[in-house]
C-alpha cells in the first residue's frame, strides 16, 4: 500500500548528488587558479585504487589539500549540524521558525566559548571549547523556552521565537562585555564570531566525534519526532513519554549547534532554509527531514562558502552574510506562509 | 461484568478543582455517552480515564489498575482521541494512521510489516485507502474525524475514548461517523466512551450517560433516566420537552420559554 513517506533512494540519492556536486564546485573555487582538469585528476588520484596524473604542481597539491579540501569539509559537516539540529528543533517545540540561532542556542554557546577563549588564553581549548560551548547551547535554548512559556502560555510560533530573539540578544551583549575583558585574544575573538568553515582539519577533528554522536542520535529519533507532532495529549495516550523524547532530541540537537558553532563561529538561517525547503520538497516526515536536511544543510553551506569566496575576489565575504543574505527573506516568507495556515 | 471502573476521580488543574468524586462504570461492548454543560468536565473525565492527565483516584480496566501501567501497555489498552487534535498538515494519511502502532514499536525501533497491514486494513475499513497518501492539510472536516478514528483503531485497543468526534460536523456527517463508530463496537466488541455535546445525538447512541456539573457526576444511568426535562433545566439552565422516540430512546426537542415574545420589529 502506498501513502507511507518513506525515504526513497531516489530523494537519497539526488541529495547525495547535490552535496558531491557542491563539494566538487568548492574545490575548483578559490583565490588561486588551478586547473580544474588538474583538481579533479587530482581528486580520483586521491581515491584508493585509481591512479591519475594531475599535472597539478606541488605547491596546487599542497593547497588543495591543506586548504581547499578541509575549507569544503568543514562546510558541509557545519552546514548539516546547523540544518539537522534546525529541523530537530522544529519538531521538538512543534514551531516551523525554530532554528539554532533563534532560539538562543548559537548565542549561548557564542557567550561560553568567547568566554573559553578569554580566560583560558589558549590553554586546553581543544579540550574545554566543545563541552563550553554545548553547556552554552542547552541553557540558551532553556532559558528561551522559559521565557516564551513564562510570556504566553501556549503561546503561538511566534512567541518562542520572540522570547529566542530576546535571549540571544541579552547574551551577546553578556558575550561582548567579557570579550572586551580579553583585549589580547579580541582579534581571534573576531574573527571567530563573523564565522567561517575555513578552519582547516583540525577543527574537522575536533567537530567529528560530537558531530557523529549528535547526528547518530538525532537520525535514530525521526520516527518519535513524528509521534509527538500530534501533540503532547496524543503522544501520552499513545505510549509515549513525550518529555524523555523532547530531552533526548534537545539535548542532541544542542550537541550538534555546540560543535558547528565551535568551530565555525555564528552562521546564521541554515537551521531554517534548509528543512523547510526538504519538507517542501520531500514530504513533511522526520524521518525524511532529518536525513535529508543533514545533506541539504552541507551543500547548502559549502555553495555559500563558494559565494563567500567568489563574489568579492579576491576579498572574502563573512559566510554568515552570505546565509543571511537567503536566509532572512525566507524567514519572513515562512512566516508569512505560518501565520496564513493559522498556526 | 465491567470493563471500565473509575473510582473517586479528582483532577486539579492551576489550583483549582476541575473534577472531584467522580466515578463510572461501563460494561464490556456498552457505549456511555458523558453530557454535561461548556466547562462541566466532560474533556476533563475523558483525559482522566485517558491517562494523560495527573488525576488521584482510580481507573480499572478489566479489573487492572490502568494508572499502574507503563504507557505503553497502557496504549495498548485504552485509545483515545482529543476533541481537536493536531493534524501536521504535511503528513500523510497513511503515516498519521500509522502513529496509531507507537505502543507496539520498540523506543528507537522501526515499524514492521505486520504494523503496516493493521493500518492498511484499517484504512480500507474505513473507506480511507483512495485517500493512504493524501496529506492531512487537503482534508475536509469528515475525511479528518475519519483519520482520527482510523488512527484510534490502529492502536487495536478495547476502549475507545472519544472525546467529541462530531464537533464541526455537519448533520450529514455527524450521523456518518457515529453510526461508523458504532459499527465498529458491535463487530469488535469494543467499549466506547464519548463525550457529546448534542443531547439529542447522545440520546440516539448511547448505552449509558453520564452527566457531569461542575466537576462532579449528577446523574448516570440509561438515557431515558438521565436526560430528563428536569435534570436538563437544573444542568443546563435549558428549556426542553423530552419525548420518546422508536427504539424507547429519548428525543430532546428545545422549546422556547413560554413568556418570550419573538423580538419586536424595531425599536
Amino acid at each position: 500500500m502506498t501513502g507511507s513517506s518513506r525515504l526513497r533512494p531516489g530523494a537519497l540519492a539526488l541529495a547525495l548528488g547535490a552535496l558531491l556536486a557542491s563539494m566538487v564546485a568548492g574545490l575548483l573555487a578559490g583565490a588561486a587558479d588551478i586547473a580544474p582538469g588538474g583538481v579533479v585528476l587530482q581528486l580520483l588520484d586521491w581515491l584508493p585504487l585509481v591512479s591519475a596524473d594531475s599535472g597539478l604542481a606541488p605547491v596546487e597539491r599542497n593547497l588543495l589539500l591543506e586548504l581547499r579540501l578541509p575549507r569544503v569539509l568543514l562546510g558541509a559537516l557545519v552546514g548539516g549540524l546547523l540544518a539537522v539540529a534546525g529541523a530537530a528543533y522544529q519538531g521538538v517545540f512543534r514551531n516551523p521558525l525554530a532554528d539554532p540561532y533563534l532560539l538562543g542556542a548559537a548565542a549561548g554557546a557564542g557567550l561560553t566559548t568567547t568566554a573559553a577563549i578569554v580566560f583560558l588564553k589558549g590553554n586546553g581549548e581543544a579540550l574545554v571549547i566543545p563541552v563550553a560551548a554545548f553547556t552554552g547551547a542547552v541553557g540558551g535554548v532553556l532559558l528561551a523556552y522559559a521565557l516564551g512559556n513564562v510570556a504566553g502560555r501556549g503561546g503561538g510560533t511566534a512567541t518562542l521565537v520572540l522570547a529566542g530573539v530576546a535571549v540571544s540578544s541579552f547574551l551577546t551583549a553578556v558575550q561582548t562585555f567579557v570579550q572586551q575583558l580579553g583585549v589580547d585574544e579580541l582579534e581571534r575573538i573576531y574573527a571567530w564570531i563573523l564565522g567561517d568553515v575555513g578552519g582547516g582539519w583540525g577543527q574537522i577533528t575536533l567537530a567529528a566525534p560530537y558531530a557523529a554522536v549528535s547526528v547518530g542520535v538525532l537520525l535514530l529519533h525521526g520516527r518519535l519526532l513524528d509521534v509527538l507532532s500530534v501533540g503532547d495529549d496524543e503522544a501520552a495516550s499513545l505510549g509515549l513519554r513525550a518529555a524523555r523524547v523532547r530531552l533526548a532530541v534537545l539535548l542532541a540537537a544542542s550537541l550538534a549547534t555546540a560543535a558547528a558553532v565551535a568551530v565555525s563561529g555564528l552562521i546564521g538561517f541554515v537551521g531554517i532554509v534548509v528543512p523547510h525547503v526538504v519538507r517542501r520538497l520531500a514530504g513533511g516526515s522526520y524521518r525524511i527531514v532529518l536525513p535529508l536536511s543533514l545533506l541539504g544543510g552541507a551543500a547548502f553551506l559549502v555553495l555559500a562558502d563558494v559565494l563567500a569566496r567568489t563574489v568579492l575576489a579576491p576579498a572574502e565575504l563573512p559566510i554568515g552574510v552570505v546565509t543571511a543574505f537567503v536566509g532572512a527573506p525566507f524567514f519572513v516568507a515562512v512566516l508569512r506562509m505560518t501565520r496564513q495556515a493559522g498556526a | 461484568m465491567s470493563r471500565i471502573l473509575a473510582r473517586d476521580l479528582e483532577v486539579v488543574l492551576d489550583g483549582r478543582t476541575v473534577l472531584a468524586g467522580v466515578g463510572l462504570v461501563v460494561s464490556r461492548g456498552d457505549w456511555l455517552a458523558v453530557i454535561g454543560a461548556n466547562g462541566a468536565g466532560k474533556s476533563t473525565l475523558l483525559k482522566a480515564l485517558a491517562g494523560v492527565l495527573p488525576c488521584s483516584g482510580e481507573v480499572l480496566v478489566d479489573d487492572v489498575p490502568v494508572r499502574r501501567l507503563k504507557p505503553r501497555e497502557r496504549a495498548r489498552l485504552i485509545a483515545y482521541a482529543p476533541q481537536s487534535p493536531a493534524l501536521p498538515a504535511d503528513m500523510t494519511v497513511f503515516d498519521y494512521a500509522l502513529l496509531g502502532r507507537t505502543p507496539y514499536i520498540p523506543y528507537l525501533g522501526r515499524e514492521g510489516r505486520a504494523d503496516r497491514e493493521v493500518t492498511a486494513s484499517v484504512l480500507e475499513r474505513l473507506d480511507l485507502e483512495p485517500f493512504a497518501s493524501r496529506r492531512l492539510g487537503r482534508l475536509s472536516g469528515g475525511e479528518r474525524q475519519r483519520v482520527v478514528l482510523a488512527r484510534a483503531l490502529v492502536q487495536q485497543a478495547p476502549v475507545l475514548l472519544l472525546d467529541e468526534p462530531t464537533t464541526a460536523l455537519d448533520l450529514g456527517h455527524q450521523q456518518q461517523v457515529l453510526e461508523l463508530v458504532d459499527r465498529l463496537r458491535l463487530a469488535d466488541g469494543l467499549t466506547v466512551v464519548t463525550t457529546l455535546h448534542d443531547l439529542s445525538v447522545a440520546g440516539q447512541y448511547a448505552d449509558t450517560m453520564t452527566l457531569v456539573s461542575r466537576g462532579r457526576v449528577a446523574a448516570s444511568g440509561a438515557p431515558a433516566d438521565v436526560l430528563t426535562e428536569k435534570l436538563i433545566d437544573e444542568h443546563f439552565g435549558a428549556r426542553v420537552r423530552i419525548e420518546t422516540g422508536p427504539g424507547g430512546r429519548p428525543g430532546v426537542h428545545l422549546e422556547r420559554p413560554d413568556d418570550t415574545e419573538p423580538p419586536a420589529s424595531g425599536p
